[in-house]
C-alpha cells in the first residue's frame, strides 16, 4: 500500500492557504540543505560551495598530472631518470605537499569562522521549544511560564520567522536525530542529555525534517514538518493550541469521543479537555490543525486517519500503534469526531 | 635463487626432496584441517574473504533494488534492517580485514624470504575462529535472527530494552570472533616482519607492501581492544542487566559511541592500509623504478597509523560535545590528508619518472587514484564540524565512504590479484578480461555512488528502508541501482576470469612482471618450503640489485621446519627456530572458543563449559610430542 505523503512548498504568500490536495511538483527544494532559508543554513552552504569550488580545483589539478604521468610521451632510448630530474621531483612534490597543507589551513580557518557565525544566532529570551523524540514521532512542547499555557503539539513545528529559536533536544527511548536541512544541520536527541540547536527562519514557507539517526523499524518515515509564519500567524496559530479540545458539536462527535475514550486510544494519547491523558503517543488535542499524520508520512485526510487508525501497522510496519477493529460505524463516529479537533 | 631456466643439480634435488617431505602440507579430506603453513592459511583466508565478499554484494544489491523506486514493496523494514546490518557488518569484519591480513599472511614470508609464519598454529587458529564467526553470523541472519541496528550498533537501540532478542547478541558474538582473529593474525604478522627477514633485509630495505601490513598490524593490536571492550560491556547490560549505557541508571549512551569510534575510525586505516602497500608494490613494478621517496611514504604510513587514533570524534559532530573539542578534531581529521597526500604525489612522481605500462594491475591503481582522491576530498569536507552536521548520517557520507573504502582497498585489492594471482597459481589472469573487468566496475562504481553525494544534500538520511516519491530522490537512486548491477557484472567477469585463468591461463614463470621483490624470486606457485636456498638480501629492490655472486643462507635444517630468525633493524642473523607443524588443536581450540561465543547468546553456563574444552585444546596443542631422533630422521631421509 502506497503511503502519500503531504508535499508542498509553500511560497510566502500562501502559507496560510496550505491545501493539502495541492500536490507540489518540484518540491525537491524542501528538504535540501542546498536551498537555504534561514541564517544557519546559509552560513554552512556558503562553506559547502567554498569546499566544493576547492575540492573540485584539487580533483582536476590532481587527476591531470596523474594522467599527464602516465601518458605523456617518452622518448624511447633516453633514461626517464637522472640525478637532476630526482631532484626537480623532489622540489614539485614538496611543493605539491606545502600547497595541500596550506589549502586545508585555509578550509580549517573557514570552517572555524563557519561555527563562529552558527554560534553567533542567539538572544537573551528566545522562543524555546521542547524537542522529544519518541520511536516514531516528534513530541514538540512550546515551553510557557504558566504550566497551563505550555502547548504540547507533534511531528509539527510551527515557527514565526526572523526570530531566533532555541531548540532542547532530548529523547525519551534510543538516538534520533533532529534535521531540517532547510534551516540548519543536525543535532542527536539523546537520552539522558539535553543538546541544543538555535535556529531561524527567514521567510514563511514550509519545510520537511526527518530523523537522521537510525531508531529502529520506522526510522525511514519518521518525519515533520516546519512551518515558518509570520509573527502574527504565529502567535494566532500558538493562541489556538493554548485551548483545550472543542467539544463535541453533534451526537455523532459525542458517540466518537465515546468511541475514543472506551476503545484502545485512550491509553495512549492525549485529548485536553477529556479524560485522555496518556503521554505514549502524540497528542491529539488539534489533531486536525496539523497537516500530516503519522510522523509527515501521509496526509491529514479522512481516509488516511480511517486508514492508520484500522491498520497502522499495513502502513508502517513495526510502528506502535496497534491494529484496531472497529465497526463501521464506530468507525465513521470516531472520525467525526477527530475530524473537529481543530 | 630459482628461476625457470635453472635446472637442479643432484644436491640441490637432493635438497628439495629433503624439504618437501618437510614442509608438504598433509594430503587427505581430514588432514585438511590441520593445515598450518602460511600458503595454506593466506589461501583460505583469501578465498573466504572474497566470499564473504560476494554475499555483502548480493545484500547490498538487494538495497539498490529495494531504494530503486520510491515505497517499494520488495524489502520490508524488518529483514532491510537486519540487510544493512549484515551487509556493514559483512565487509567490514568479514571480507575487508581478514582478505588483507590473509595478503599479508600469504605474501609477508615470500616477500622477507622465509619458508614459514611466526606461530603457524595461532594463525590456523586465527582462521577458524575467523571462519565460524562468519557462518555463525549467516547461519542466525538465514533464520531471521540476523542482526539489525547497524553495524555500530549503537545504544541504546541496541540495549536490552529497545532489542530484546537475540539479534544483537549475535553480532556483539561476531565482533568477538572476528577481533580475536584479527589479533590473532596481527600478532604473527608482526613477529613476522620483525624477526624473520632474511640477512641483510634491514627495516630500510621492507618492501612498501610489508611496511604497511606492519602499520595495519599495529593498529589492529591498539583498536580492537576498544571495541571489545565496549562489546564486553554491552553483553553485561544485555545478559546480566548491568547499566553501562542506561542513562536511566546512571549508564551513558555517547560511551558506547567513544568506544566504538575509537576503534570504528582506525578501523576505516586499518583496512585500507594494506591497500597503500599494494599500489606501492604495482606502481614500483610497472612503472619500472624504484617509489619515489621512499623514506616519506614509510614515514606517512606511521603517520597515519598514528592519527588513525586521533579522529574518532569527527562521527560524533552532531552528539552536542563542546565546540572547543570538536575543532581539534577537525584539524587532525584535515591533518591527515597530508600523509595520504603525500603519497599520491609520490606514486605520481615515481610513474612520471619511469616507463609505466599499461596492465590490468596499474590500471586499477588509476581506477584507486581517481577514486581515492575523491573520497578523500569529501572526508576533508567531513572534518569540517558545520558542513558535517548537514551531511552527517546522509547518503552523502555512504557515498564517502564507499569512494574511500572500495576505491582505498577493493580497487588495490583488485589490481592485486591481477598482479599475485600468476604467484599462487602459476597462470596469468586474461588481461582482455581484465580490462573489461576494470572499466565494468570503475564505471559501475562510479554510477552507483557518485549521485549519493547530491542525494545526502538533498536530505536523504542513511538507513531508510524506502522514502515517499515527493522527496524527488527517485531518480538519482534508480541511476545509483543501475551503476550496482553494472558493477556487479564487473564483479562476475573477475570471478570468470578467475576461474577461467587457473587452468587455462598463460603460464606466468617466476617473474612475469619484472618485479623486484623476494617473492619473485621463487617458483610460481612457490615450493612448499618457498625457498630452496634462503636469499641474502643487497639492497632495497631486492631482485634488481641481485647478481649471481649473491651468497645465500645455508645450515638451516631440511628435516625439520627450521627457519632463520634475524635482529629487528638490520636483520642480521641471530638464531634458527623451529616452527610447528600440522596439527588439528587450532580447530578444536576455535570450535571449544565457539561453544562460548554462540553458547552465551543462550546462556552464560557455556561460558564455563567453554573454558574446560578450551582447557583440553590448549594442553592437546602444547603437548610436548616426542621428536624422531636425529638417527631416525636420517633413516627416513635415506629412504626418499
Amino acid at each position: 500500500m502506497r503511503a502519500p505523503a503531504l508535499w508542498q512548498h509553500g511560497r510566502p504568500s500562501q502559507v496560510c492557504l496550505l491545501s493539502v490536495t495541492a500536490l507540489c511538483t518540484g518540491c525537491a527544494g524542501m528538504q535540501s540543505a542546498l536551498h537555504p532559508a534561514g541564517p544557519q543554513a546559509t552560513h554552512i552552504s556558503h562553506l559547502w560551495w567554498l569546499m566544493f569550488w576547492v575540492c573540485t580545483g584539487v580533483f582536476v589539478l590532481v587527476i591531470g598530472f596523474l594522467l599527464y604521468a602516465v601518458f605523456y610521451p617518452r622518448q624511447q632510448n633516453q633514461p626517464v631518470t637522472t640525478p637532476e630530474t630526482e631532484r626537480r621531483t623532489a622540489r614539485v612534490v614538496v611543493a605539491a605537499v606545502v600547497i595541500t597543507g596550506l589549502v586545508l589551513f585555509a578550509l580549517l580557518v573557514a570552517d572555524f569562522r563557519t561555527n563562529r557565525a552558527l554560534a553567533a544566532l542567539s538572544t537573551s529570551q528566545p522562543l524555546k521549544i521542547k524537542v522529544t523524540g519518541h520511536q516514531w514521532w516528534w513530541e514538540v512542547q512550546y515551553e510557557a511560564s504558566i504550566p497551563s499555557q505550555i502547548v504540547t503539539t507533534a511531528n509539527e513545528l510551527h515557527l514565526p520567522t526572523g526570530q531566533p529559536v532555541l531548540l532542547e533536544l532530548t529523547s525519551q527511548d534510543v538516538i534520533h536525530s533532529f534535521w531540517v536541512p532547510n534551516l540548519h544541520g543536525k543535532k542527536d536527541l539523546i537520552p539522558g542529555y539535553v543538546t541544543t540547536l538555535w535556529l531561524q527562519a527567514d521567510q514563511p514557507g514550509v519545510f520537511r525534517g526527518q530523523c537522521a539517526e537510525f531508531c529502529g523499524h520506522q526510522h525511514a518515515y519518521m518525519a515533520f514538518l516546519v512551518i515558518a509564519e509570520p509573527p502574527d500567524v504565529f502567535s494566532a496559530w500558538l493562541e489556538a493550541q493554548r485551548s483545550p479540545a472543542v467539544a463535541p458539536g453533534d451526537a455523532l462527535q459525542q458517540r466518537g469521543q465515546e468511541v475514543f475514550l472506551s476503545a484502545a486510544c485512550v491509553l495512549c494519547h492525549t485529548i485536553r479537555g477529556t479524560p485522555a491523558g496518556a503521554k505514549a503517543a502524540p497528542d491529539l488535542t488539534h489533531l486536525a490543525s496539523r497537516q500530516t499524520l503519522a510522523a509527515g508520512t501521509l496526509y491529514n485526510t479522512p481516509g488516511h486517519l480511517a486508514g492508520w487508525i484500522v491498520d497502522a501497522q499495513q502502513l508502517k510496519p513495526g510502528n506502535k500503534m496497534p491494529p484496531n477493529s472497529l465497526t463501521g460505524s464506530n468507525l465513521q463516529a470516531l472520525l467525526a469526531y477527530l475530524t473537529n479537533l481543530k | 635463487m630459482a628461476d625457470d631456466t635453472h635446472v637442479m643439480d643432484a644436491s640441490e634435488l637432493h635438497e628439495h626432496q629433503l624439504l618437501e617431505q618437510t614442509w608438504q602440507q598433509p594430503r587427505g579430506f581430514f588432514r585438511w584441517f590441520t593445515h598450518v603453513h602460511h600458503q595454506s592459511i593466506g589461501k583460505r583466508f583469501i578465498i573466504t574473504a572474497f566470499i564473504f565478499f560476494f554475499l555483502g554484494g548480493v545484500l547490498a544489491l538487494l538495497m539498490r533494488l529495494q531504494l530503486a523506486r520510491p515505497q517499494q514493496a520488495l524489502l520490508g523494514p524488518d529483514l532491510y534492517n537486519q540487510i544493512f546490518t549484515v551487509h556493514g557488518s559483512t565487509m567490514m569484519f568479514l571480507f575487508a580485514v581478514p582478505v588483507v591480513q590473509g595478503m599479508g599472511i600469504y605474501l609477508v614470508p615470500l616477500m622477507l624470504g622465509t619458508r614459514d609464519f611466526a606461530f603457524p598454529r595461532l594463525n590456523a587458529f586465527s582462521y577458524w575462529i575467523y571462519v565460524l564467526g562468519g557462518i555463525v553470523l549467516y547461519a542466525f541472519f538465514l533464520c531471521n535472527t540476523g542482526p539489525d541496528a547497524g553495524w555500530f550498533t549503537y545504544v541504546p537501540l541496541a540495549g536490552p530494552e529497545y532489542s530484546p532478542g537475540k539479534r544483537i547478541d549475535v553480532w556483539q558474538n561476531l565482533i568477538n570472533f572476528t577481533e580475536l582473529s584479527a589479533l590473532g593474525a596481527s600478532v604473527g604478522l608482526i613477529v613476522t616482519i620483525f624477526k624473520l627477514r632474511a640477512p641483510g633485509m634491514s627495516l630500510n630495505r621492507l618492501p612498501l607492501f610489508v611496511w604497511s601490513i606492519l602499520v595495519m598490524s599495529f593498529m589492529v593490536v591498539f583498536a580492537m581492544p576498544a571495541v571489545i571492550t565496549a562489546s564486553l560491556f554491552a553483553t553485561l547490560d544485555r545478559m546480566f542487566g548491568m547499566h553501562f549505557f542506561n542513562p536511566a541508571e546512571g549508564g551513558d549512551a555517547l560511551l558506547w559511541q567513544h568506544l566504538f569510534w575509537f576503534f570504528g575510525h582506525p578501523e576505516v586505516y586499518i583496512i585500507f592500509m594494506p591497500g597503500l602497500g599494494m599500489v606501492s608494490a604495482i606502481v614500483q613494478t610497472f612503472s619500472h623504478r624504484a617509489v619515489f621517496g621512499y623514506t616519506p611514504m614509510v614515514l606517512s604510513l606511521i603517520a597515519t597509523g598514528f592519527m588513525a587514533f586521533g579522529l574518532w570524534v569527527h562521527h560524533m559532530f552532531a552528539t552536542g560535545l563542546p565546540q572547543l573539542g570538536l575543532s581539534f578534531f577537525t584539524a587532525a581529521s584535515m591533518m591527515i590528508a597530508i600523509p595520504s597526500g603525500v603519497q599520491i604525489f609520490c606514486w605520481i612522481a615515481t610513474l612520471w619518472r619511469g616507463r609505466p605500462r599499461l596492465h590490468t594491475p596499474l590500471l586499477f591503481v588509476l581506477g584507486f587514484v581517481c577514486i581515492f582522491v575523491l573520497g578523500g576530498l569529501t572526508g576533508v569536507m567531513l572534518a569540517s564540524v558545520a558542513l558535517d552536521l548537514q551531511v552527517h548520517d546522509t547518503f552523502f557520507v555512504v557515498a564517502h565512504l564507499h569512494y574511500v573504502l572500495i576505491g582505498g582497498a577493493v580497487f588495490p585489492l583488485f589490481g592485486a590479484v591481477y598482479y599475485w594471482f600468476p604467484k599462487i597459481t602459476g597462470r596469468l589472469l586474461s588481461e582482455r578480461a581484465g580490462t573489461w573487468n576494470f572499466w565494468l566496475m570503475f564505471i559501475g562504481f562510479n554510477l552507483t555512488f557518485f549521485p549519493m553525494h547530491q542525494l545526502g544534500l538533498q536530505g536523504m538520511p542513511r538507513r531508510i528502508y524506502t522514502y515517499v516519491p515527493e522527496t524527488g530522490w527517485g531518480s538519482l537512486n534508480l541511476l545509483a541501482t543501475v551503476g550496482g548491477i553494472i558493477l556487479a557484472l564487473g564483479v562476475l567477469v573477475f570471478v570468470g576470469n578467475i576461474l577461467w585463468s587457473r587452468r587455462h591461463g598463460q603460464v606466468a614463470g617466476s617473474n612475469p612482471w619484472d618485479a623486484d621483490t623476494l617473492e619473485w624470486g621463487t617458483s610460481s606457485p612457490p615450493p612448499s618450503y618457498n625457498f630452496l636456498h634462503v636469499p641474502v638480501v643487497q639492497g632495497r629492490e631486492a631482485l634488481w640489485v641481485h647478481t649471481a655472486e649473491a651468497p645465500v643462507v645455508t645450515g638451516l635444517r631440511s628435516d625439520r621446519r627450521e627457519v632463520l630468525v634475524t635482529r629487528i633493524l638490520d636483520a642480521e642473523p641471530d638464531h634458527r627456530t623451529e616452527l610447528p607443524g600440522p596439527s588439528i588443536w587450532p580447530l578444536a581450540l576455535a570450535l571449544a572458543v565457539t561453544v562460548a561465543f554462540v553458547g552465551a547468546i543462550f546462556t552464560p553456563w557455556a561460558v564455563p563449559v567453554s573454558a574446560v574444552l578450551c582447557l583440553i585444546a590448549l594442553i592437546g596443542w602444547a603437548w610436548p610430542y616426542q621428536k624422531k631422533t636425529d638417527q631416525e630422521q636420517r633413516i627416513a631421509g635415506q629412504q626418499l
